[in-house]
């Protein structure tokens, strides 16, 4: 079993192993970049087919199942459909930023990939900061969806783009202050480092996964909402609103390129995905010591899918929210129920000391009231503050 | 309690995903090319012809009258008569078409042809797998491939049917009793007189 966890390892040692000595390095660096656009792609491509899958059975549909058996063969005729469609650029457009834009999409996000830890010793780029790294190279997407908004001289995708750019914007204080806690407790911003840090285990074996503690649950939970925005999934996927905007800045997209922000969108979600796994749930380790011997990779792998359903579920349930509501659910929510999670972190931190019997029920209930009563204040006020009905003067 | 609504839609939503696959009832969808649905009595979508007996020319109910030409609001029937007359159910002469062309990418479904057609010649099917390579002339029917018999018609649409088979059997009767009436009536008196 020790040799299962470490297969990838090895493979890469050995195949790097061949190459002449100076050559070591870059060839292993290729090794590592095909291995994480090899796994992820097909990632890609089981996902959108067990989306609609699982949406189809969410809404007592079967989803696709004419491809292939049970229509496991959809993505490739979606691939097909995809490139052999008519890749068409708007007369007016701005050429050079329309094409850039996928490529500004999709290329930063496959280097978040980099500092993510998959399994034990199986992380590309180990470095001091890298989750500062992460949410650097994250933000290009930004970037990208306003490039593709402007340069498409349509109303519909500047529309799109603006109400991205808000919502992204509003979403990223959350989502970068859900994770500082976790970064003030490991005393690292290494990835690897961090998962190091839940790497211990209580007396009944269970894992010291930030999740399991009152901070890290509320954490855990801020993290996947603000990250739901962040990907633009529903139920916030006002940039896209098809009822609305018809698709948003990826109305003038077509074929490849519309494949591409396609592909940028469901690969940002992998790798946040990725990170509330790394932060939260413990990374690669396994929930309890006895199961040490499961492959570490097997363990990211599964809570990774497990968190891809739980996205796909909140996606059937929801419903798209206004604008209006977006924007004041991060910023009169969110944003300070993140800050008070510090604080809670923090009091978890300094009441880690207390040596009784009681000591450790006493700590939960109140680090957990800390959070939660803010929760429910915060809840409350969020709905006193939807403005009255509007009245009309003229129009009945 | 705040997301109180939000968790009792995902248990909802998770009800489904897990009922589909236990519970065959809950899955609405037809399977269509493999599964279809049994056809509804009252269900129209295009025109056809119907004929009586075993030959489908020569026992077309149509006589050319060209009613439903005229009526049509697409204007998508195209009827030629012919002067040849042959004789109808009832015995009497009528016309029959020489030509009868339905353009089915023109026609909408309406049956006011239906409506109007004093002789229940032309009804309406129940066929909807009419997708061709060729627009133009594949969906141009002639009165060969338009016309069906009786029997169809009245699996198609057993209340009506039996009601204009009950008439026209009626119609049918009348006439053969009103023609031996007048066979009868006609008939020179036999030889020896009136008793």
């Amino acid at each position: 079993m020790r040799g299962l966890d470490q297969i990838f390892v090895w493979i890469g040692r050995e195949v790097a192993g061949w190459a002449p000595a100076p050559a070591q390095p870059l060839v292993s660096a290729i090794l590592i970049i095909a291995g994480i656009m090899a796994v992820f792609g097909t990632c890609f491509a089981l996902t959108t087919i067990a989306e609609r899958k699982i949406l189809g059975r969410m809404q007592n549909r079967f989803g696709p199942n004419r491809v292939g058996p049970c229509g496991l063969f959809q993505p490739l005729a979606d691939a097909v459909k995809m490139l052999t469609k008519e890749d068409i650029v708007p007369f007016s457009a701005d050429k050079t930023l329309h094409f850039l834009a996928p490529l500004v999409m999709t290329t930063p996000i496959w280097l978040a990939f980099a500092v993510l830890p998959f399994g034990r010793n199986m992380s590309a780029l180990d470095l001091d900061s890298g989750i500062l790294f992460f949410f650097a190279i994250g933000s290009a997407s930004e970037l990208a969806v306003f490039m593709a908004g402007w340069s498409s001289q349509n109303k519909y995708s500047l529309v799109g783009a603006m109400r991205a750019i808000a919502q992204m914007i509003s979403y990223e204080v959350p989502l970068v202050l859900s994770t500082v806690p976790v970064l003030m407790l490991a005393g690292s911003l290494s990835l690897n480092e961090i998962v190091a840090a839940q790497g211990t285990h209580t007396l009944g074996g269970l894992a010291r996964w930030n999740v399991f503690t009152p901070w890290g649950l509320a954490g855990l939970l801020l993290f996947l909402i603000a990250a739901t925005a962040e990907s633009n999934r529903s139920p916030f996927d006002l940039p896209e609103g098809e009822s609305e905007i018809i698709a948003g800045y990826l109305t003038e997209y077509s074929g490849f390129k519309y494949a591409l922000f396609f592909l940028g969108e469901y690969l940002g979600l992998f790798a946040i995905t990725g990170l509330a796994v790394t932060l939260f749930l413990g990374g690669w380790r396994a929930p309890f010591q006895w199961l040490e011997w499961v492959p570490s990779w097997l363990w990211f792998g599964g809570k990774f899918g497990v968190l891809i359903f739980l996205f796909i579920w909140v996606r059937a349930t929801l419903p798209r929210l206004r604008l209006d509501q977006l924007l004041n659910f991060s910023w009169r929510f969110l944003a300070p129920l993140t800050l008070i999670n510090l604080a809670v972190a923090a009091a978890w931190h300094w009441t880690g000391a207390w040596e009784s019997a009681a000591a450790a029920p006493v700590r939960w209930v109140l680090c957990a009231a800390l959070i939660a009563l803010p929760a429910h204040w915060l809840g409350r006020a969020l709905r006193g503050a939807v403005p009255p009905p509007r009245k009309y003067h003229y129009a009945e | 309690m705040n997301g109180a609504g939000i968790i009792q839609g995902m248990i909802e939503t998770a009800r489904n995903f897990a009922g589909s696959y236990h519970d065959p009832e809950r899955l609405t969808t037809v399977q269509y090319p493999e599964e279809k649905l049994p056809p509804v009595e009252n269900a129209r979508t295009i025109p056809f012809l119907v004929y009586d007996g075993g030959d489908a020319m020569a026992g077309l109910r149509c006589t050319a009258c060209t009613i439903c030409e005229k009526e049509c609001p697409p204007q998508c029937i195209y009827i030629i008569k012919d002067l040849a007359k042959k004789p109808d159910y009832v015995g009497k002469m009528q016309l029959q078409p020489k030509v009868f062309d339905i353009d089915m990418s023109v026609c909408m479904s309406c049956g006011i042809c239906v409506e109007v057609c004093p002789f229940d010649a032309i009804k309406m099917d129940q066929v909807f797998e009419l997708s061709t390579s060729d627009r133009f002339l594949g969906l141009l029917f002639h009165k060969e491939q338009l016309a069906k018999p009786n029997g169809y018609f009245s699996q198609l649409h057993k209340t009506e049917a039996a009601e204009i088979d009950a008439r026209r059997h009626e119609d049918k009767r009348k006439a053969e009793a009103s023609a031996a009436a007048r066979a009868a009536a006609a008939k020179p008196l036999p030889p020896g007189g009136v008793k």
